[in-house]
């Protein structure tokens, strides 16, 4: 999938990040994890419907929903002490909201490994991203079907 | 130059008091020329959410290994790395981290690889920082580069390869993972990311010893009495020993070699940080299953 057809917030993330430098390209990722919402009120008191990313080497639970109209929301909650796997998440968080089923079950499995933050990051930990990329899909494709 | 060592009456109590600080001894020499501090985090961001003032980060997967061999900096590279964070060879280091200094021990153990002489570990870590409300703070830390001699690497005192282990068999071996990692159950800690390993259990005689252990509530590290009760009387390490303890890749296994060797003053302590995703993998090496630490096979 090239960046004609990679749905536009994902495109521009990814354009974002592959405009910086190594460096620069941890503070965006500070900045996405600075920027992930709490969880919506009607989830806090629900930990079940919470699926934990095991990919991830700390704690982080994401939510996927369909809304009324149809569209896509991915909800997560990590620790303040994991900057970095909130920042995976919020990037994931934003990148799908209010797509269409179809598109986010379009979205390429190796996303997470086209934004550069390989060298930034390492290699190990962007797999927390793909892993939370794949359990988020899954979800959604659950849902469809349930 | 070399900084003041901390004469607090808990260190004093450890083998080689010199390789820990205080919070409070830390608090009063931020600044202090010939003092650098670095901080060494498993989240590559967290330094960047707030630091002790002053203090650089390093981080252990972008910056201490070598990017294509399984390995870590040549001499070259690592005179570079530390000439960029204002660390010159007589500088005193004082390295703190996340989680019981796990990566903060890990950090130090490559720097005595390079025989840096002078480095630190800040007892309990960022989280005693934290927690005693010291400050904090995002500013970026204005580094002078200096120039760090290249010195290559000196492996064999304190690394041990997977020959290296097949050879120590019989001699004590420390496995510093979870339970389940240990008996097999799982080949990673629980809920960390799946590594690879193709097998789970340990090496053939290894005592469990897992590495947190080492730590208090606090994050600092146990009385000498309390860890000398852990690896003494319950894993049966004796004085003159030869040890080598491992984890899954060397990281958490630092942690140990750091309580053995500096805390409790065994001479012979190595770290295999092959560990078990190259053991686990190996093609005809001997492992055992279940919760009994197993007999040396017959060679």
């Amino acid at each position: 999938m090239d960046a004609t057809t990679l749905p536009a917030r994902l495109a521009e993330t990814r354009e974002d990040f592959l405009a910086l430098g190594v460096k620069d390209r941890l503070q965006l990722l500070l900045e996405f994890s600075n920027e992930l919402p709490e969880l919506p009120e009607r989830y806090r008191d629900h930990p079940d419907l919470l699926e934990r990313v095991v990919e991830c080497q700390s704690p982080v639970y994401i939510f996927v929903e369909v809304d009324d109209a149809g569209l896509v929301h991915m909800h997560a909650t990590a620790p303040a002490e994991a900057p970095t796997t909130r920042g995976f998440a919020s990037i994931l968080a934003q990148g799908l909201d209010g797509l269409t089923p179809d598109e986010v079950l379009a979205v390429p499995a190796d996303y997470p490994q086209s934004l550069g933050l390989g060298e930034a990051v390492s290699p190990l930990r962007v797999r927390g991203m793909s892993g939370m990329l794949a359990r988020a899909k899954r979800q959604l494709a659950e849902r469809l079907a349930g | 130059m070399s900084v003041e060592f901390d004469p607090a009456a808990k260190l004093a109590e450890y083998a080689h008091p010199e390789r820990l600080v205080t919070t409070e001894w830390l608090a009063e020499r931020l600044g202090q020329p010939g003092l650098v501090v670095v901080e060494s985090d498993e989240d590559v961001l967290l330094y960047e959410t707030g630091h002790i003032p002053g203090a650089v980060k390093v981080d252990w997967h972008t910056e201490l290994n070598d990017p294509v061999v399984r390995d870590y900096l040549t001499g070259e590279q690592f005179a570079a790395l530390l000439g960029s964070k204002g660390i010159a060879r007589d500088t005193t280091v004082v390295v703190y981290g996340d989680k019981n200094n796990w990566w903060a021990a890990y950090a130090l153990w490559v720097f005595t690889l390079f025989g840096h002489e002078d480095v630190r570990l800040l007892d309990g870590g960022r989280d005693l920082w934290i927690a005693e409300g010291r400050p904090l703070t995002t500013d970026p830390t204005e580094v002078t580069p200096v120039e760090y001699p290249v010195v290559e690497r000196e492996d064999s005192a304190i690394r041990a390869f997977k020959e290296d282990v097949l050879e120590h068999l019989g001699k004590p071996l420390i496995d510093v993972r979870s339970p389940e990692e240990y008996s097999g159950e799982r080949t990673t800690m629980p809920a960390y990311p799946e590594e690879g390993a193709l097998r789970g259990g340990h090496i053939p005689t290894a005592a469990s010893v897992p590495w947190a252990r080492a730590a208090a509530a606090d994050g600092t590290f146990k009385t000498r009495a309390e860890l000398d009760a852990i690896y003494r009387d319950e894993a049966g390490l004796a004085d003159g020993d030869e040890v080598i303890a491992y984890c899954r890749i060397g990281e958490r296994s630092s942690h140990t070699w750091f309580v053995l060797t500096h805390l409790l003053g065994f001479d012979h302590v190595r770290n295999y940080d092959g560990s078990w995703t190259e053991w686990g993998n190996a093609v005809r090496v001997p492992i055992v299953t279940g919760v009994e630490r197993g007999e040396v096979p017959g060679r």
